[in-house]
């Protein structure tokens, strides 16, 4: 009997939250709060699922009910996706150590 | 158009870079090698999601001026924010994510042919299960995020909301998502979709709502870790690996987040989440007794003078330093003391501030090297060898009455050792107790000096008689 890909996607996720687990303790505490605005940058990548809900829609009528649903969520992620990087990176450029100023 | 399988194998690469992205900040030094891999992934990710879709549609030229849209909006917050307003930006970034996994799951649940999902009224049972699934933890995140950047923001009162049968309500609640996303599944029927969306609006409303402004940092990192959750459920029915490798990846970041926090307040997670801590605990004939209590109080140049004597000093900031946004003052002082050959480190406990690692971007935005700023566990012992503790901003995180009085709610909470210091500098607006509503036992102490003022002003009159 074949595998559902159902499956192999949950073993993907479940191996995930292994590697989240391991690697979010190596995080330095000090830098907690990088970590979460980079955390909600990445998660971000739900675009994906707005970009192909918006590109649904036919060429006679671009705007469907649910092609607009996934413009308005374009625009929400991406205001997260470049807003969560952007930050981090003003946040990172900051931490210097002693003498190097 | 690129073939599925190749598509796949690109997220996969894409799901690696955030993997890395996350690894770079074990240390400052690779974090921002490691965000540049997270902004790699995504844009390979992005261009993919392009090229999969193929033909060139005028419909692209509207997802790229919508991207660029929001990418302004976006760059524009993040190059104006202040960082004292990091834990509500933080809070409203949740909240969009678990907005934009709403709305992909109703386009999802719209139009199911674009998604190979099956037809209108006829989903795979599978996708159905994992888009309700998406969409309602997407929407407790969301309104629970939205509850929580108005009280960080202050439009809102931080105090704990509480009413009778609040939980009973939640539960009740709790229960309907689930039996609602049984009939969906059963029926297919709009109505059940749409009122379950609602619900979980609702949910996420009444979740946060009892939850009082020193627990911010334990909501924060729940909610992260919900529009973590929210991502993998859309991840499963888009059947896309970037997706279920990020949401499972920033899902546990949130919860070890969670955990680090309510560890750090020894409270559980379930205390908290049910809210209402620091309401009405301090108890009146408590306070009474304390008030007659002598305390001795002292300006700046009874501080300066105390802080030109000392060899070593440790500064304890809190909550209350990012309030009066004392920390560029603050670093002022330090750089003074330290031409006088004084040795400045900073001790900073884990909840200090609205968020995780609160305090440590704002000692970093003052440019403090950030090897002179230590944790609770590394600094602790040092207490009893320094001179001066300069208490800026925090509170209940110091109050030692955490070792000795298993009645007190803050028993068994990990504490600065502070009052161990030879003496202790406080500065405070008053003497009200802290946000656990517990009077804290340092300020009666002999070897403690209290400055009642704002901290920013205090910090900046230090300064002037350091000269």
């Amino acid at each position: 009997m074949e595998i559902d890909p159902f499956i192999f996607r949950l073993s993907i996720f479940i191996l995930s939250i292994f590697i989240g687990y391991y690697v979010v303790w190596s995080v330095t505490p000090s830098l907690h709060t990088p970590l979460m605005s980079v955390t909600n940058a990445i998660s971000s990548v739900i675009i994906v699922g707005a970009i192909i809900a918006a590109l649904a829609g036919s060429s006679e009528n671009i705007f469907s009910t649910s092609s607009t649903f996934g413009f308005i969520a374009i625009i929400l992620a991406a205001v997260n996706i470049f807003g969560g990087f952007l930050v981090t990176q003003r946040m990172l450029q900051m931490y210097k150590k002693k003498g190097k100023k | 158009m690129i073939s599925a399988n190749l598509t796949a194998l690109f997220y996969l690469i894409s799901g690696i870079l955030f993997i890395l992205a996350l690894r770079g900040l074990s240390s400052p030094d690779t974090s921002r090698q490691g965000n540049y891999f997270g902004i790699a992934g995504m844009i390979i990710a992005i261009v993919v999601t392009f090229l999969s879709v193929g033909s060139f549609s005028i419909s692209l030229i509207y997802v790229i001026i919508f991207l660029m849209i929001g990418g302004a909006i976006g760059a524009f917050i993040a190059f104006k924010i202040p960082m004292t307003a990091m834990p509500e930006l933080v809070a409203g970034f949740h909240s969009l994510v678990g907005l934009a996994a709403v709305f992909v799951a109703i386009a999802a649940y719209l139009n199911p042919e674009a998604f190979n999902l099956g037809n209108i009224g006829n989903i795979k049972l599978a996708s159905l299960i994992e888009m309700s699934i998406g969409a309602a933890v997407g929407a407790i995140t969301f309104s629970g995020s939205i509850i929580a950047f108005l009280k960080l923001r202050g439009i809102m009162s931080g105090s704990p909301i509480t009413f009778s049968g609040q939980h009973f309500l939640n539960l009740i609640l709790g229960i309907a998502i689930f039996i609602l996303i049984f009939y969906l599944c059963k029926t297919q029927s709009n109505n059940i979709f749409w009122t379950l969306i609602a619900v979980s609006f609702l949910v996420g409303v009444l979740l946060i709502v009892p939850i009082g402004g020193a627990d911010m940092p334990v909501v924060i990192s729940m909610l992260n870790s919900y529009s973590g959750w929210a991502a993998a459920g859309i991840g499963f029915t888009l059947e896309n690996t970037a997706l279920i490798i990020t949401g499972a990846l920033v899902g546990s970041s949130g919860a070890i987040l969670s955990y680090i926090m309510c560890k750090a307040m020894n409270r559980s997670f379930v205390s908290v989440i049910l809210g209402g801590f620091g309401a009405d605990n301090s108890s009146d004939d408590l306070k009474e007794k304390k008030d007659q209590k002598p305390v001795k109080s002292g300006n700046a140049e009874d501080a300066a003078f105390l802080m030109k004597n000392a060899s070593s000093i440790i500064i304890v900031p809190g909550y209350g330093m990012a309030v009066a946004q004392a920390q560029h003052a603050l670093r002022e002082m330090v750089d003074k003391l330290k031409k006088n050959d004084i040795k400045v480190k900073y001790a900073i406990h884990p909840v200090a501030g609205r968020m995780p690692g609160h305090m440590n971007v704002l000692l970093a935005e003052a440019n403090v090297p950030y090897d002179e700023v230590f944790e609770l566990e590394d600094i602790n012992n040092d207490f009893a060898n320094s001179d001066v503790a300069f208490v800026i901003g925090a509170n209940d995180v110091t109050n030692p009455i955490a070792k000795t009085d298993p009645k007190s709610p803050i028993f068994g909470m990990p504490v600065l050792d502070v009052e161990k210091c030879k003496s202790v500098l406080f500065i405070k607006r008053s003497l009200s107790p802290g946000y656990a509503g517990v009077d804290n036992e340092l300020f009666y102490r002999d070897n403690t000096l209290m400055l009642f003022a704002d901290a920013k002003k205090m910090t900046e009159d230090i300064v002037k008689n350091l000269d």
